[in-house]
């Protein structure tokens, strides 16, 4: 199945699409409603439809103000993929990211990467996507080749594989996805197929097997394509007619879901994928209504092959906190009876202290939503809201059109599919501070507990016993390092992004630092929360490039004591004066006098309201702060 | 299925694929008669009258397909 069936369907799509086509508004409106329309249940045709309509429309010049940042996407492979070019751009526009495509000529991949006249290098692209067929990768084997001849062509083929990545990392120092072949040969021993060392559909499993340490290694993302058609089924993705005709390892009809597993990689790399699982109750985690049933009414747990379709979801729900995803409750239930099953049911599997903000009262949903991310400090483009009953979805999805609605039925297995399938939450890594996540919700709580019980502020932070462990850039916080500058969009004074390549730079230039700030207190460690990059400039002044900070720690003093870290690293580059800029943005509004606050004083105001304030390090005395600061 | 359902179903799904709610579908209406109608739309054309009707062209099928109204006998034979 390879249908986006957790996108809601719109009878009137054709009437949209023909109204935004003939009489398009201003660019702004029309990039909303493309975006309204890329989220609706788009097959095949109708994805192409909307993609030609948003060219006609903006051409292929990036529009300013979509508040993302525009991917060059190069797809490199050995058949013919233009048919999958508007699924992708599509999917983009579904998360509100520009991408432009340049496919490599037919079958030329090794020649233009190798090539820095080519037509690819000309191109500069953002991202590389290998996509290396099925067909191609086999190419040469003979079913009677003995063991070694299989090991041999399968090293051949990997190898070419790495030389590929490597020559693309090199060259435009931009992530590399790389696309699994699709299992599409046929079986010449059958079920026992890999004692054939010879035969097609063997070696390919082997070079799907030894892609994943690989790319592990190579930090290249995959697109898993061949575990995507275990689930689907291989004839949902591929079409063998197709292929003699048309060289299409992937059918059309699958071309819409193809983009979005494209899709998913490139909002998870810009740090844009969903945080947080915002999940209603009654008729939702289990059967019946909580209020009206009671207790033992309520349908949950082994017995009932309904009941246990919650508990599955409620499993699901638990396993995406333990890997980092953050869960909330929205319901519309007296509170007491809303907590009473978490309480007392012996079969709920979530907990109360699984659920990190839990709004169970008698407001509408989309105010509780907008409680809940206000709560927790993300963004409402960061959260999924599961709910059965259509008349809510509805509602938040007008409300809220940045909230992620999936569809569903009132059969609790269908919540569990489409909130997978969708893959809102897709992540390329998982860091430590996503395992610990829960728990640093939890402590959040009982620090408010805290605050709420010290009746001033000094003594409240004194007895948080805050330590700031700081540390240059390095590989091991890479990943995480590059997560923060890329998602992290209100307190942060330039947004500039920076790719996994930038910031290995900035950690190898002497001209410049890089810093990751980590702050535990009494109630646990809450994780990188601050980076900091310095550049030296020509004379004797160092930009603080960037600055950018989590809303979980605000009013704790970390903005002061981080500014004492800039002006001592500062100070070792030979500065005399620290530079620091603000740049508007949609959302950092809350940064605007951030250095003016610290003591900088204003010395450019721009007409787009970017400001630039000086600081002389030579009459700077750093602030007392509570936070006790160490390098670690 | 009759001759006009076909039809009816066979101009929705041209009317998607070219974007151009102008077009008349006739029997003898070929790729020559209408811009942008190359191999990669052929193919979107075929694949979505096999969903729509739930039906799959063969190979050989598909090799004898000249005009509109090749399609819509086909669609009749098997729909």
């Amino acid at each position: 199945m390879t249908q986006l069936h957790w996108l809601p369907d719109d009878p009137t799509f054709r009437a949209r699409l023909r109204a935004l086509r003939t009489a398009p508004p201003a660019p702004e409106p029309a990039w909303a409603e493309a975006m309204a329309l890329a989220n609706l249940r788009l097959d095949f045709v109708r994805t192409n439809a909307l993609d030609q309509t948003m060219r006609a429309i903006f051409g292929t010049t990036p529009p300013k103000f979509t508040g993302t940042k525009p991917i060059r996407l190069a797809m490199l492979g050995s058949c013919t993929m233009a048919h999958l070019h508007g699924a992708i751009r599509v999917a983009g526009l579904r998360r509100g990211i520009w991408i432009d495509i340049y496919e490599n000529d037919y079958g030329q991949y090794m020649q233009e990467l190798v090539d820095t006249s080519s037509e690819l290098h000309a191109f500069k692209p953002t991202m590389i996507l290998l996509a290396l067929d099925a067909h191609h990768l086999a190419a040469g084997l003979s079913a009677n080749f003995e063991q070694a001849d299989g090991d041999a062509a399968v090293e051949e083929q990997t190898n070419r594989i790495a030389e590929c990545w490597r020559l693309a990392r090199e060259a435009f120092k931009c992530p590399v996805l790389h696309q699994t072949p699709l299992p599409v040969h046929p079986d010449l021993l059958g079920l026992n197929e890999h004692r054939l060392p010879g035969s097609a559909a063997r070696v390919i499993a082997r070079i799907n097997q030894n892609l994943r340490p690989m790319a592990d290694a190579a930090g290249v993302e995959l697109l898993s394509l061949d575990t995507r058609a275990a689930r689907d089924g291989i004839a949902a993705w591929h079409d063998i007619g197709l292929w003699h005709r048309a060289k299409q390892e992937i059918t059309p009809a699958a071309a819409p879901f193809y983009g979005d597993m494209v899709g998913r990689l490139v909002a998870s790399l810009q740090g844009r994928s969903s945080k947080c699982l915002v999940l209603d109750l009654d008729n939702t985690l289990w059967g019946g209504v909580i209020g009206d049933d009671g207790m033992d009414g309520i349908i949950l747990g082994q017995g009932s092959p309904l009941g246990e379709g919650y508990t599955a979801f409620q499993e699901y729900a638990r396993d995406l906190s333990r890997r980092g995803i953050i869960l909330a409750v929205c319901s519309k239930n007296d509170e007491a009876n809303a907590l009473e099953p978490f309480e007392k049911h012996p079969e709920m599997t979530l907990k109360r202290s699984d659920i990190a903000a839990f709004y169970a009262n008698w407001s509408d949903k989309a105010s509780n939503i907008k409680a809940i991310a206000a709560e927790l400090n993300i963004g409402l483009d960061s959260l999924v809201f599961v709910d059965d009953n259509p008349v809510e979805r509805a509602l938040v999805r007008q409300e809220l059109p940045m909230v992620a609605v999936p569809e569903v039925t009132d059969d609790p297995i269908t919540f569990l599919q489409a909130v997978s399938d969708a893959g809102y939450f897709e992540s390329t890594a998982i860091t430590d501070e996503d395992r610990v996540r829960s728990a640093q919700y939890q402590g959040n709580r009982a620090r408010e507990q805290l605050k709420a019980s010290t009746t001033d502020m000094a003594s409240y932070l004194r007895g948080l016993d805050m330590e700031m462990i700081w540390r240059r850039f390095d590989r091991i916080g890479l990943q995480r390092t590059v997560q923060l500058i890329n998602k992290t969009n209100q307190f942060n004074l330039t947004t500039r992004r920076y790719t996994e390549e930038d910031v290995i730079d900035i950690m190898q230039s002497n001209k410049a630092f890089g810093l990751q700030l980590r702050l535990t207190d009494r109630f646990g460690d809450n994780g990188i929360i601050a980076i900091c990059i310095g550049k030296m400039q020509d004379n004797d002044d160092l930009l603080i490039d960037t600055w950018l900070m989590s809303c979980r720690v605000l009013g704790r003093q970390v903005e002061p004591t981080t500014l004492n870290l800039i002006a001592a690293q500062a100070k070792n580059l030979g500065a005399k004066r620290l530079l620091g800029d603000y740049i508007p943005t949609k959302k950092n509004a809350m940064v605007k006098d951030h250095y003016v606050r610290l003591g900088f004083n204003l010395a450019e105001t721009h007409d787009d309201g970017s400001t630039r304030a000086t600081l002389d390090l030579a009459t700077f005395v750093p602030a007392e702060t509570f936070i006790t600061v160490t390098e670690g | 299925m009759t001759e006009p359902e076909v039809y009816a179903a066979l101009t929705e799904i041209f009317h998607d694929v070219f974007m151009r709610d102008d077009l008349v579908l006739k029997p003898e209406l070929t790729a020559k008669d209408v811009a942008g109608w190359d191999s990669f739309k052929q193919i979107e054309i075929v694949i979505a009258t096999e969903e729509r009707f739930n039906i799959k062209l063969h190979t050989r099928e598909l090799d004898r397909l000249q005009n509109v109204g090749d399609l819509a006998a086909v669609v009749l034979a098997k729909a």
